[in-house]
């Protein structure tokens, strides 16, 4: 009897199932574009994926208030990856479901390694905001809104170069993060052609982030005058006050990953005066693009100061809409009819935005722009040209 | 003559469990064919049979061998980038994708169980708290070590670094296969749904059958009291080794299945970390231990709940403790199992039917059950 009634209940929940996916169909409205988002809001990237979606949805509003892309308003759907490339897929998967024409995702680089085969597939135009590996460059069906990380590599040993900021040089990176690892390999590389010296290269990886002690002593000890940090701001504020504590002051450099360091809570932000940061963007810009986005981003979002992935998630949907009306699609058109129209239209535009000005795109969806420098001076982003 | 009783009825069970997957599979492929299945249903197949042979074979090592591993992600892991490894290396090379990916599924299985064996050596000494966590210890040693791992091939060879990509020194047209934290990409998506499918199947096969053989009695005569095991004769070292070499492997083939349905493999703490493995590990326990299909079942709802709870978009994780928390007290809530056996679903639909029929009583359903 027990197992009849093992039986009954895999066989109700069998039944349940095979009703959970029947139920749900493919809907689709010809008047309304569906443009879908994925990133982590959920997890340790969270911060990440909360900014683009929030960037892109205040370029969304703007757009329909302004009257939509070829007439048609926008719908944006986001879903959530915990920045894990099956999540991604299962997101994808379920934003195709809501009747998705374009994808602007994904905000991680690994999610968007996984996802980018199924965009390959369905032909399915995809931009991403900040995936800025050179995998995802891979099948050539994948945009940037971001450098890519040799990219931030290079034009940093450039930058210390040309400024001639120092001569040795320590590096401390995440060994087990794609973007990390990304940038100090290509550094290290850029940084022998410029002539500098190498002097301590020391590795983290995710589990042990928290204590930089060792490191920083190396660093220290090999007498290094500037560290490089292509790292997240999160491990970068505990890296500063550990540093501080044994005295070293170095000059700190960073990629756009510090974007944000000002922001941490129960940091000492006179910790970060004289860091020197390789982003696109800053909230503390004068620029007059950047300051209505920074009020409206602070007005809708309870004061918070939007980072750099808000900025290129809302120059993505800026740029999607100036391809759309570039190929001038449709909502009723397929998603592959749309896919093949924006990939050549997007080669053909040249995009004024938050994150660069005259950004134009490679046919191997390599995204071309200046790189910009800032430097932290009385709390506060400082332009380092 | 009871025993072949008892033989008899758990092979009939096997045989509905078995026929359970089959009209599931059946079902699924005429919905499939008639575009009334969902994307994310048919993206959650494979993964719903990957995780299942993943509760399966955890089941073996938790539920019938008795010891707590906390590092069956590690497995998978290696599995995972050994089968995803020969696949890219043989791309070119073989291209019939049935011996290819074959021969993929029996390394990434091999290499798991090797390693199983390997760890089971040294672990299986230890009991309890201990094996719990020099598992958990392995299962984040093999992620931490693929991470830093380089490895490339050109028509010198292979080429392996633990330094970084350059440091391979690979000749002109030689191709880096696994780079570092990068992982490897552009994996062949061999895996669908019918290799899936057969692949848990088998893997069922197996563990049934071990289960009702005669190394499964002396397994499970481990588990219930070593000392009267040992006092009888049985090779306690050797059973243990042979369970949890079992066990590895099967990991290991989910893992294989794992690398050739995503076409990017990399390892971070989220798949192959040591939440991964207790995930897994919720999944048996949920289940019940030692209650194979129960496994599946958890592990078949524990996936596609998260996924069918993002309508509740930022509330979802949180639904998703909630509600795995209520599974968990109304599975195995002593309280709960009572109140279960008084109202049975027999019962209820026994009582309802004769409700119907004018005569009230559905008490005789529930003492039967």
């Amino acid at each position: 009897m027990k197992k009849i009634k093992k039986v009954l209940s895999l066989l109700v929940i069998s039944s349940m199932v095979v009703a959970s996916f029947a139920a749900c169909g493919t809907k689709k409205s010809g008047e309304t574009f569906t443009i879908g988002g994925i990133g982590p809001i959920t997890g340790d990237a969270a911060v990440y994926g909360i900014n683009v979606k929030n960037g892109a949805e205040i370029a969304v509003k703007e757009i329909n208030a302004a009257g939509g892309i070829n007439g048609a308003q926008i719908v944006f759907k986001f879903e959530d990856d915990v920045a894990d490339g099956e999540k991604a897929v299962n997101a994808y998967n379920t934003l195709k479901d809501a009747g998705m024409h374009m994808l602007m995702g994904t905000v991680t680089s690994g999610a968007c390694a996984s996802v980018m085969e199924e965009t390959n597939v369905d032909n399915m135009f995809q931009l991403t905001p900040s995936a800025s590996s050179t995998d995802v460059l891979k099948n050539g069906n994948v945009y940037q809104v971001c450098f890519t990380d040799p990219n931030l590599g290079i034009t940093s040993a450039q930058y210390i170069a040309g400024k001639g900021l120092a001569k040795k040089i320590a590096i401390i990176y995440d060994s087990s993060d794609i973007y990390s690892s990304g940038i100090e390999a290509a550094f290290k590389v850029e940084a022998g052609n410029q002539g500098l010296e190498i002097v301590a290269e020391e590795a983290f990886t995710a589990d042990s982030n928290s204590d930089f002690s060792v490191q920083l002593q190396k660093a220290k000890d090999s007498g290094a005058e500037l560290v490089f940090l292509p790292i997240y701001y999160t491990q970068a504020t505990l890296i500063l006050s550990q540093a501080a504590a044994i005295d070293y002051k170095p000059i700190f450099l960073g990629c756009d990953g510090l974007d944000g360091i000002l922001t941490v809570e129960n940091f000492d932000t006179s910790l970060a005066e004289g860091v020197v940061l390789m982003t696109p963007f800053s909230a503390e810009s004068t620029d007059e693009k950047t300051a209505s986005f920074v009020k409206a981003y602070q007005s809708a979002y309870n004061n918070e100061t939007p980072n750099q992935f808000a900025a290129d998630a809302y120059d993505a949907i800026y740029i999607i809409k100036a391809a759309a009306e570039k190929a001038g699609i449709k909502p009723d058109m397929s998603v592959s009819e749309i896919g093949t129209a924006m990939k050549e239209a997007i080669q053909q535009i040249s995009y004024d935005g938050l994150t660069g000005a005259q950004m134009t795109w490679a046919a191997t969806g390599e995204v071309n722009k200046q790189p910009r420098a800032y430097k932290i001076e009385g709390g506060k982003y400082v332009s380092a040209e | 003559m009871t025993r072949l009783k008892a033989l008899n009825k758990s092979t009939r069970n096997n045989i509905i469990v078995l026929g359970i997957i089959l009209v599931i599979y059946v079902i699924c492929r005429i919905l499939m064919a008639a575009g009334a299945m969902s994307n994310l249903m048919q993206g959650l197949l494979v993964p719903l049979c990957y995780y299942s042979i993943l509760a399966i074979s955890l089941n073996l090592t938790v539920g019938i061998l008795g010891e707590l591993s906390l590092g069956h992600a590690g497995f998978m892991c290696i599995g995972a980038f050994m089968g995803a490894f020969f696949t890219k290396c043989t791309e070119n090379s073989i291209s019939n994708v049935f011996i290819r990916y074959g021969i993929a599924m029996l390394l990434g299985a091999v290499c798991a169980a090797l390693f199983g064996g390997l760890i089971g050596v040294v672990v299986l000494r230890l009991r309890g708290d201990y094996l719990a966590i020099v598992t958990l210890a392995f299962g984040e040693i093999v992620k931490n070590i693929i991470n830093a791992l380089y490895v490339g091939i050109d028509n010198k060879g292979l080429h392996i670094s633990l330094q970084d990509a350059a440091a391979l020194k690979l000749a002109e047209g030689g191709e880096v296969i696994v780079n570092g934290a990068k992982g490897i990409t552009g994996t062949s998506r061999d895996t669908t749904f019918t290799v899936a499918i057969l692949m848990l199947i088998l893997v069922y096969f197996i563990i049934v059958n071990l289960i009702n053989s005669r190394s499964g009695r002396a397994i499970m005569a481990i588990r219930d009291n070593r000392i009267a095991a040992e006092s009888v004769g049985i090779d306690i070292t050797r059973f243990k080794l042979l369970a949890f070499t079992i066990s590895a492997a099967m990991a290991g083939i989910a893992g294989v299945l794992y690398s050739h349905n995503i076409s990017s493999l990399v390892a971070t703490p989220k798949n192959f970390g040591y939440n991964m493995s207790i995930m897994i590990l919720v999944f048996v326990v949920l289940g019940g231990v030692g209650n194979i299909r129960g496994s599946i079942v958890a592990a078949v709802i524990l996936t596609l709940l998260p996924e069918y709870l993002r309508f509740l978009a930022d509330y979802r994780m949180l639904i998703y403790a909630v509600v795995l928390i209520v599974m968990m007290i109304f599975n195995w809530n002593p309280a709960c199992i009572a109140w279960r056996k008084n109202h049975p679903i027999k019962g209820v639909l026994q009582s309802v039917i004769k409700k119907k029929e004018g005569s009230a009583s559905g008490k005789e359903g529930g003492k039967a059950s």
